[in-house]
């Protein structure tokens, strides 16, 4: 069972993360990131539009089968399979392998426990369960009221700050939990799939430029990492703004060859650094 | 080659292999790297049916190595497009490895076995409460319906008493139990009351939330209805039938109303009271047991469907009624309650 610790150094230093420690029984911390409130308002409106599509092609094809036959067995195929969807939709694409809804996998998120531990039947239902009380019971109350057309205001403000609450519950909370989440024990996180990009410090045939402590003394880890986003990302313009602002800084000449320059001093810079790992000594940024 | 002055930018070393870590690491691994991550990509778009026995056995070790190779690489690189590539993969294994759910026919096996007798076993005192509510609600209301018909009105809405009223002749109300015609339409009822009272139960449950005030006035509502429903048939002197009437399903489906309502209080006790436990956990293992319990009702609640829509259509003599609502009372209560093994008892 993995462990489970709120990683609260980092408050102080950013905007609130959704990262959070993650402890595998092999003690390794995941640092799992788990889904913002927008993405999993995605998934459940996908959902919900999923749902409601399939009911409405769903009763067409059995009110036609029924104009044909007058079997009443079909209103009870109706009436079991509207229970079905409405409860079975969530949990049972939950209960899965893959632990999401078509919505959630869409939006790349799955549930999982909080404790690391198996998703178990009991959790899963739980969770959806609560959807009762915090989408559909409003709904259904207002939507009856609203058809006998009895839909008074305070009835309307009730059913409204009812559903609020729930609704918005996921916001007042950091781990953005349901209510549902916090019955059963489990939390969205998102499931990245992401591929290896290249090495920037790889082998080459080309001779590289040797660069003089002083300018390799320069920046820290932080601005390594910064570098090698701009690398990865490729545009040009920030290719020039950044090689501009080193060499300025290092007192180097423009040589004219942006890309073939940032490359060298990443790769000068990142193996300087990392011989300071290997002796203990991690430079977090140009002002450490 | 190295120039002596400090603004030196027109040295160059020769070739050299390997400047950093990361690219001595990645030629190391990356090949295990890929592997698992093919091996995991499979399991997530089919199932772990899709693996060969072989890389099965592989995926453990797999994991664990580029695991180990994260914690290095945090350590000793600064490459953080290995790291972040590495933390998402092993993530995506440690899912498929330790969080993936067991298949449902297992976990099905396991429900009727062993979670949901020991689920409903361990809230028996909210079940005997729920119970005792019931009862209580159930008297009041027969009280106050044969004190003032008119409270009839009050607690059975126009809907569900379908003429079945104080006003009623004997003669109509007879006919309301024994009457088997148009058992088709019947059996359209049944599956409404079916999936309308498994809708309450869930309800109940949920609402247990509330610190489970609403779930008592669910089951307080239940049980009026029940004693003002008696107290229609009873003066009639149809007292008997109607028991039979309502017992034939109604054992089955008061059971499964009062095990959903104790599941709601079970979740309204924990968040209210925790005790020793922090509320947060509190709340979390009520919410599992009563969600299993919660599960187990919608099956009894089928069940009592079936009786209802079926049974008591054919079966219209008011004893074989009894037998058939005390087989089923019974067989539940010794389902739940009767002793069994240690062994094999999962917490849901």
């Amino acid at each position: 069972m993995a462990l489970f610790r709120r990683n609260r150094s980092r408050r102080a230093t950013g905007p609130q993360s959704l990262r959070r420690s993650f402890v595998t029984p092999e003690g390794v911390d995941l640092q799992i990131e788990l889904g913002g409130a927008g993405v999993r308002a995605a998934a459940f409106m996908v959902d919900a539009v999923s749902m409601l599509v399939l009911l409405i092609v769903v009763t067409i094809a059995i009110a036609l089968l029924f104009v044909a036959s007058k079997q009443s067995a079909l209103a009870i195929l109706w009436l079991l399979g509207f229970f079905v969807l409405r409860n079975g939709w969530f949990v049972l694409f939950e209960m899965g392998g893959r632990g999401a809804t078509p919505g959630k996998r869409l939006m790349g998120l799955r549930v999982v426990a909080r404790d690391g531990a198996r998703l178990t039947g009991g959790a899963v239902i739980a969770r959806n369960a609560m959807r009762e009380i915090e989408v559909f019971l409003p709904l259904t109350f207002l939507m009856s009221q609203a058809v006998q057309g009895l839909a008074d205001s305070f009835v309307t403000i009730f059913s409204l700050g009812w559903s609020g609450i729930f609704l918005f519950f996921p916001l007042f909370n950091r781990d953005r939990l349901r209510i549902g989440d916090l019955l059963a024990g489990t939390w969205v996180v998102r499931t990245v799939r992401g591929e290896l990009g290249a090495d920037l410090a790889r082998a080459t045939e080309r001779p590289r430029r040797i660069f003089t402590e002083a300018a390799l003394d320069l920046y820290g880890v932080y601005e390594l990492q910064t570098l090698e986003d701009v690398l990865r990302s490729g545009r040009d313009d920030a290719i020039a703004t950044v090689a501009a602002a080193i060499r300025r800084k290092a007192g180097l000449p423009d040589d004219h060859d942006d890309r073939g320059f940032l490359d060298d001093y990443y790769a000068a810079l990142c193996g300087r650094l990392e011989r300071g790992l290997l002796v203990g000594r991690r430079r977090a940024d140009k002002f450490a | 080659m190295t120039d002596t002055a400090p603004a030196a930018v027109s040295a160059f070393a020769p070739p050299q292999p390997v400047l950093v870590n990361a690219s001595r690491f990645r030629a190391a691994h990356a090949a295990d790297w890929e592997r698992l991550e093919y091996l995991v990509s499979r399991i997530e778009r089919r199932s772990v049916r899709a693996l060969q026995d072989e890389d099965l056995l592989a995926l453990p070790l797999l994991y664990r190595s580029a695991l180990s190779s994260l914690a290095v690489a945090r350590e000793t690189s600064l490459d953080r497009a290995l790291i972040v590539y590495l933390e998402q993969l092993c993530t995506r294994a440690y899912f498929q490895l330790y969080g993936v759910p067991s298949s449902a026919l297992s976990q099905l096996g396991r429900f009727f076995r062993s979670a949901w007798p020991t689920a409903v076993r361990s809230i028996w005192r909210e079940t005997l409460v729920a119970f005792l509510l019931t009862v209580a609600a159930a008297v009041v209301g027969y009280v106050l319906v044969r004190g003032d018909p008119s409270w009839f009105f009050g607690i059975v809405g126009d809907g569900m008493a379908q003429g079945r009223d104080p006003s009623a002749s004997a003669e109509s109300l007879r006919q309301t139990l024994y009457d088997t015609k148009g058992q088709d339409a019947l059996a359209t009822f049944a599956a409404f009351l079916f999936t309308h009272n498994a809708q309450i139960a869930i309800f109940a449950f949920a609402l247990g939330f509330a610190f489970g005030v609403p779930t008592v006035l669910l089951i307080v509502y239940n049980g009026l209805t029940l004693g003002a429903f008696l107290a229609v048939f009873a003066p009639k002197g149809l007292g008997f039938g109607f028991v039979g009437w309502i017992m034939i399903h109604g054992t089955t489906e008061m059971f499964a109303i009062i095990l959903s309502g104790a599941a709601g209080f079970r979740i309204g006790t924990a968040i209210a009271f925790p005790g020793r436990q922090a509320r947060m956990d509190a709340a979390v293992t009520a919410g599992k047991t009563g969600a299993t319990v919660m599960a187990g009702t919608v099956v009894m609640l089928a069940v009592a469907g079936v009786l209802e829509g079926i049974g008591r259509q054919t079966v219209t003599a008011d004893l074989s009624r009894y037998a058939i609502g005390l087989a089923m009372l019974v067989g539940w209560l010794l389902y739940f309650y009767l002793p069994r093994g240690r062994h094999g008892v999962v917490p849901a």
